[in-house]
């Protein structure tokens, strides 16, 4: 195989957004980096398909989000409740989140239905509009700004449930996760 | 804008009023905060770079040898 150098520059200048949406998408670092690395091969067998002149990171991006999600139903079958299960590991294996200190935040995302946090993840974080989401996600714009808006609200009640007076990272919970991670 | 009074100068009467707007500010303070560190936590693991293995896989997908080694 024969890489271009402006396809090799494009490609790796988009992996680090790549594996911060696939850590959110997953919530396993070592798993968002195998997704990754699969991405990346899929994406280098089929650049044939990339039209040059468009947006490398959001083809990417799509062929990330449409493989997380058929590995995901595979995943479904096999384990029932695949949304609890992982809000469960996250809780059990916070060194795994990489910095502890937005253990909270990754819990409250974690409860999310896949759909919202991938909305909001991709419009509030990685930056695309919500045009480019609903192109990553195949579905319409008016579903990508129901969901982040839907995302958004439940993401505030979460947060206000579990920290009643004071917003941000509780500490009690940073020390206990950090206590965990010794064990 | 000249229908919003300063908040001190709100008579009694309009304290469910007061109150709504409080709410909608703390929405929006919260989504503010919400969306910080969303980003935050995002832009932790952007701030990691490329780690080698991903350099590494295309260097050795590519067939042009030594052209993938900077």
């Amino acid at each position: 195989m024969r890489i271009d150098d402006s396809v090799r520059d494009s490609v790796l200048g988009a992996v680090p957004s790549l594996r911060a949406f696939a850590i959110s998408l997953c919530g396993n670092v070592d798993r968002a980096d195998d997704l990754v690395q699969e991405t990346l091969l899929r994406a280098l067998a089929n650049i044939n398909s990339f039209q040059p002149g468009t947006n490398m990171s959001a083809w990417l991006f799509t062929i990330l989000r449409n493989h997380f999600r058929s590995e995901y139903r595979k995943r479904r079958r096999e384990v029932e409740d695949a949304d609890g299960s992982y809000a469960e590991s996250l809780k059990s294996h916070p060194a795994q989140q990489g910095h502890v200190e937005f253990g909270e935040f990754r819990e409250a995302l974690a409860q999310l239905p896949a759909d919202q946090r991938e909305a909001l993840v991709l419009v509030g974080a990685s930056g695309f509009s919500y045009e480019e989401a609903a192109n990553i996600c195949g579905c319409a714009v008016g579903t990508i700004k129901s969901r982040v808006n839907r995302a958004r609200t439940r993401l505030a009640e979460l947060m206000s449930i579990e920290t009643t007076d004071e917003f941000g990272p509780d500490h009690t919970t940073r020390a206990v996760l950090a206590g965990n991670d010794r064990n | 804008m000249k229908d919003r009074k300063p908040t001190g100068s709100q008579p009694p009467m309009d304290a469910a009023a007061n109150q709504k707007k409080s709410t909608a500010k703390l929405g929006r303070d919260i989504q503010a905060k919400l969306g910080q560190q969303l980003r935050a936590m995002y832009d932790d693991v952007v701030s990691q770079g490329v780690p080698d293995r991903f350099s590494d896989l295309l260097n050795k997908l590519d067939d042009n040898g030594d052209k993938g080694k900077r």
